[in-house]
C-alpha cells in the first residue's frame, strides 16, 4: 500500500483515534487526574468547601502524612490488613489449588461443584454478609453447634476472632474465583511429566508435590498478587460484618479508615495520604511476595 | 477418586449452605438460630418476610436503581469498549501504543487510591451526587473488558477486513456488520461478567446516593442491616429476604450462562 505523508504522520487509519477518545477521556478523567489530585491532597491542607468558594489550601508537606503514621486508631488498621493477608492469602492459595486439583480429575457432577464454588463469588457481599451474621450471632446456628465450644465473646465482636472471621469470610467468598485461574493453569501441566513421575514411582501425593505445585508457579504468583489487592481494598465486610470495624477497631480496614477520616469526619487529605500509603504498601508486599512466589518464574 | 469426591461433595456443603439458609431464613416466619431451625418446618414457612423488606426499603424502586446503575455500566463498556478495543486491534493509528500501554497500566492503579478524589470530584466539583450518571461514571468504561474486547477482534482473520476495506466499507461499518456479527458469543461472556460488578457493588454508590429513593438496592439492604434492623420484629427474616432478592438475578444468570464462564475467559481478563 502507498504511504503518503499524512499516513506517516497519523497512521493508516486515523479514524482510530476517534474510536479510542471516549475511553481515553475516560481514562484521564476517572485515573489519571484523580490519581494526581489524591497526591495534591496529601500534601496539602485540603477540606470540604461550598462550591466556588475560593480558599486557601496551603501546602503542608508530609503533615498528612505524619498524622497518618501517629494515629494508633490508622496504625492499627494497617496492622488488621496484615493479619488479614497472613490468614487469607495462604488459605486461599492452598484451597483453591486442592479444589482445583480434585475438580480437574475426571469425577461425577463437575458442573454441579464448579458452580456450587462459584455461587458465591457472583453473589453481592452485602447480602451474604447477612446470612454470615445470622450464623456467627453469638446465639447463631455455629455456636448452636459448638455448644460449649463456642468462643465467648462471640466470633464477630471478639476483638482477637474479629478479623480472622472477616479473614475467613472473604476466603470463602472469593475462592471459586481463584478456583477457575488454577483450573486454567492446571490444562498447562504437561500430561508426560505426571507419567514420569509415575515411572520414578512417585504417589499421588508426590506427584502433586514435584509436578502440579510447580507447574502452576505462574498462576500462583498471579493468586497471590490478586488476593493480596482485594485484601487491601477490604471494606464491606468490617463495615457490615462487624458495626464499622469493631470490637474497638480490631476490625478496622485501611479503607474504612480512610471512608471514616475522608468523608465522615472531613478531612480528604488525611484520607488521601492514607490511600497513597496504602498504595505504596501493597507494591512493597506485591514485590516481597514476587521474589517469594515468583522466583523460580522465568 | 472416591476421596477427591468426598472432599469435594464437603466443599460444596460448606459453599451452598450459606445460600440455603438464606433462603430458609427469609421464609421463616420465627428466626430458629437452633440446629433444628435450618430444617424447615412447613408450619413456620410464610412470605411475611418479603412483605417486611418492602415496605422499609421499596424493592422495586431499588432493583430498578440497581438495574439502571449496571445497565448503564454495561451499555458504556460495550459501546466505548468495543469502539476501543477494535481500534487497538484492528486499526493502525498514531497513538495506538501509547493508549494500548496506558490501558495496561491502569489496570494496576488500585481504585481504593481513587476513592476519596472521585468522591471530591464527583461529589463536590462536578454536584453529581444523588445522581445515575455519578453511580455509573466511575465504571462506565471497564478497561478489562476493552483488554477482553481487544483480545476477540485479534482473532479474527485478517483477509475478512481487508476484502471489506478493499469494497470501500467504513470503518464504523466494518466494525458493525462484519467484526461485532462474528464475536457476538463473545461480547455476551464480556457483558455477563461486567454485569456481576456493578450489581454487587457497594461502596462507591454508597458513597455518593444519601438519597433513598436512588440507592441500588445493596445500598439500600445494608444501611437498613446497619440502622433499622435493631428495631424490627424478625430482623434476620426481613434482613435474608432482601438478601435473596439482591443475589436472585446475578446467580440465575450465573447458573444459566455458566458454561460462558470459562476460566480461559476469565484468566485472559485478569492477566492483563
Amino acid at each position: 500500500m502507498r504511504r503518503g505523508p499524512l499516513t506517516r504522520v497519523l497512521g493508516e487509519h486515523p479514524v482510530g483515534t476517534a474510536f479510542v477518545t471516549p475511553y481515553v477521556v475516560f481514562l484521564a478523567a476517572v485515573f489519571a487526574y484523580p490519581l494526581g489530585f489524591a497526591v495534591y491532597m496529601s500534601f496539602h491542607d485540603y477540606f470540604f468547601a461550598a462550591p466556588g468558594a475560593i480558599v486557601d489550601r496551603p501546602f503542608v508537606g508530609f503533615d498528612n502524612y505524619v498524622t497518618v503514621l501517629t494515629d494508633p486508631a490508622i496504625r492499627r488498621a494497617f496492622g488488621n490488613v496484615l493479619i488479614f493477608l497472613v490468614i487469607n492469602v495462604p488459605l486461599t492459595v492452598v484451597l483453591s489449588l486442592g479444589l482445583a486439583n480434585a475438580l480437574n480429575a475426571a469425577i461425577r457432577w463437575r458442573t454441579f461443584f464448579r458452580v456450587s464454588y462459584y455461587v458465591p463469588y457472583v453473589t453481592a457481599s452485602v447480602a451474604v454478609v447477612g446470612v454470615w451474621l445470622f450464623l456467627f450471632n453469638s446465639n447463631g446456628l455455629v455456636n448452636s453447634v459448638l455448644g460449649p465450644l463456642a468462643p465467648d465473646p462471640s466470633w464477630l465482636v471478639n476483638s482477637r476472632l474479629a478479623m480472622p472471621t472477616v479473614a475467613i469470610y472473604v476466603t470463602w467468598k472469593q475462592l471459586g474465583f481463584f478456583i477457575l485461574l488454577y483450573l486454567a493453569a492446571l490444562q498447562n501441566v504437561s500430561k508426560d511429566l505426571y507419567e514420569a513421575a509415575s515411572m520414578d514411582g512417585a504417589g499421588r501425593w508426590k506427584s502433586f508435590l514435584n509436578v502440579t505445585v510447580p507447574g502452576v508457579r505462574p498462576a500462583t504468583t498471579l493468586v497471590v498478587l490478586v488476593a493480596t489487592v482485594t485484601g487491601a481494598n477490604l471494606f464491606t465486610e468490617p463495615y457490615l460484618l462487624t458495626g464499622g470495624g469493631g470490637p474497638d477497631g480490631a476490625s478496622a480496614s485501611p479503607v474504612l479508615i480512610m471512608y471514616q477520616r475522608g468523608i465522615e469526619q472531613g478531612h480528604p487529605d488525611v484520607g488521601s495520604a492514607i490511600g497513597v500509603l496504602l498504595v505504596i504498601g501493597v507494591l512493597l508486599l506485591a514485590l516481597i511476595e514476587r521474589k517469594f512466589v515468583g522466583r523460580e518464574e522465568d | 477418586m472416591k476421596l477427591k469426591f468426598a472432599g469435594l461433595l464437603v466443599g460444596a456443603f460448606v459453599f451452598l449452605f450459606p445460600f440455603y439458609y438464606m433462603l430458609i431464613g427469609s421464609l421463616q416466619a420465627e428466626p430458629d438460630p437452633s440446629v433444628g431451625g435450618a430444617f424447615p418446618a412447613p408450619g413456620n414457612l410464610t412470605l411475611h418476610n418479603y412483605g417486611e423488606i418492602n415496605k422499609a426499603i421499596h424493592l422495586g424502586r431499588s432493583l430498578i436503581n440497581s438495574g439502571i446503575f449496571t445497565g448503564g455500566v454495561i451499555l458504556g463498556t460495550l459501546v466505548f469498549g468495543v469502539l476501543a478495543g477494535y481500534a487497538l486491534a484492528r486499526l493502525q493509528f498514531r497513538g495506538r501504543g501509547l493508549v494500548f500501554n496506558l490501558m495496561l497500566l491502569i489496570q494496576v492503579v488500585p481504585f481504593q487510591l481513587l476513592t476519596i478524589p472521585l468522591y471530591v470530584l464527583i461529589v463536590r466539583s462536578y454536584g453529581l451526587a444523588d445522581s445515575y450518571l455519578g453511580m455509573i461514571l466511575p465504571f462506565m468504561i471497564n478497561s478489562t473488558a476493552v483488554f477482553v474486547f481487544r483480545q476477540y477482534f485479534l482473532q479474527l482473520p485478517a483477509e475478512l477486513f481487508d476484502a471489506a476495506r478493499i469494497d470501500g466499507a467504513s470503518e464504523l461499518s466494518i466494525l458493525w456488520r462484519v467484526a461485532v456479527p462474528l464475536v457476538r458469543p463473545a461480547l455476551l461472556t464480556g457483558v455477563l461478567l461486567t454485569f456481576i460488578g456493578p450489581w454487587n457493588e457497594f461502596l462507591w454508590p454508597f458513597l455518593i446516593t444519601k438519597q433513598q429513593d436512588l440507592q441500588p438496592l445493596a445500598v439500600s439492604l445494608s444501611n437498613y442491616l446497619t440502622t433499622v434492623s435493631a428495631r424490627a420484629a424478625n430482623p434476620f427474616g426481613a434482613v435474608l429476604a432482601g438478601a435473596c432478592v439482591l443475589a436472585a438475578p446475578a446467580v440465575t444468570l450465573f447458573i444459566i450462562f455458566q458454561r460462558r464462564f470459562i476460566s480461559t475467559n476469565i484468566s485472559s481478563g485478569v492477566k492483563g
